[in-house]
């Protein structure tokens, strides 16, 4: 088959080549490569399955327009995320109307930061939870963020991207970004305290 | 001598010092904090593997009408693209 090199690696120049030419192969091949990874970006941002699903089509579509364009200086995946990134948040744009909090909204009460639940983790919180729990304790952390935190945290601790990329993706400063990801980390580990520390622990056996 | 870091200017540079993006003579501070403060070590560690238990997490399959959807649009797309003629 064209979508693998003959030791089996994803030939990813390869395939943006044939795809470049045409080849509709080539290109579901990639689609197929990156298809959930973006889906679970656009669920994240947009936290609703309709229009993530719009955000995938729309991601891909636009991707095949703009082949053209992506030069590869960036990874191709780098490259669909922000497609995706953008299309997401304008979906978000559009529903300014309902309670959804603004990406733009001051950020920066102070309020973020401060710490209530400190205790250490169970070592083994699999065998409290299921797979399944912990998938579904993981979710709903990240969906009670903030969008404007969701979506740095997103971006930079779920799917990798760099500061700069991050910053690039969603058109924020790079102190954005950093500040951002900082109060989304502590939110986070805040939440997942709650499920994950050590059963009758507390900060004062450190102390 | 160095100046002591409080724990709010700890907070402050958490996320950096896990990224590994802190200079050397902040890094020091950090860990000198971290040695003789229980709870910013505590805050620290849950902080590292809250990060950790996302990295890990694979994306689920799309559901089957969404891929088969997707790959329709995708189809519909190319065949407009390049038709003959
Ligand atoms: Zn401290």
């Amino acid at each position: 088959m064209a979508a693998t090199t003959d030791a089996g690696v994803f030939d990813e120049s390869g395939l943006l080549a044939k795809a470049r030419e045409g080849d509709s192969a080539a290109f579901s091949e990639l689609v197929n490569q990156y298809s959930r990874k973006i889906y679970r970006l656009a669920k994240h941002i947009t936290q609703n399955d309709s229009e993530a699903e719009d955000v995938l089509q729309e991601t891909f579509l636009k991707a095949f327009e703009h082949l053209g364009d992506f030069q590869g200086q960036s990874k191709f995946y780098t490259w669909i995320v922000r497609i995706a990134v953008n299309e997401s948040l304008m979906k978000l744009r559009k529903r300014k109307s309902d309670r959804t909090v603004p990406l733009d909204e001051p950020l920066d009460t102070g309020e973020d930061t401060v710490v209530r639940e400190i205790a250490v983790w169970d070592e083994n919180p699999e065998q409290q939870y299921s797979r399944e729990e912990i998938g579904q304790i993981l979710d709903e952390a990240v969906q009670s963020l903030k969008p404007a935190f969701r979506t740095v945290f997103v971006l930079r601790d779920i799917e990798e991207l760099s500061t700069e990329e991050t910053a690039r993706a969603l058109e924020i400063s790079i102190p954005a970004v950093k500040s951002r990801l900082l109060r989304a980390r502590l939110q986070l580990r805040e939440k997942l305290t709650r499920f994950f520390k050590r059963k009758g622990d507390d900060v004062f056996a450190y102390l | 001598m160095t100046s002591l870091l409080t724990c709010k200017e700890f907070m402050q540079e958490l996320s950096d010092y896990l990224d590994a993006t802190v200079d050397a003579e902040l890094r020091r501070k950090l860990e000198v904090h971290i040695s003789e403060c229980p709870n910013c070590f505590v805050i620290l560690d849950t902080t590292k593997k809250t990060i950790e238990v996302y990295k890990g997490v694979q994306p689920q399959p799309i559901p089957p009408e969404v891929y088969s959807r997707l790959m329709k649009a995708v189809e519909k797309k190319l065949a407009a693209t390049h038709k003959p003629g």
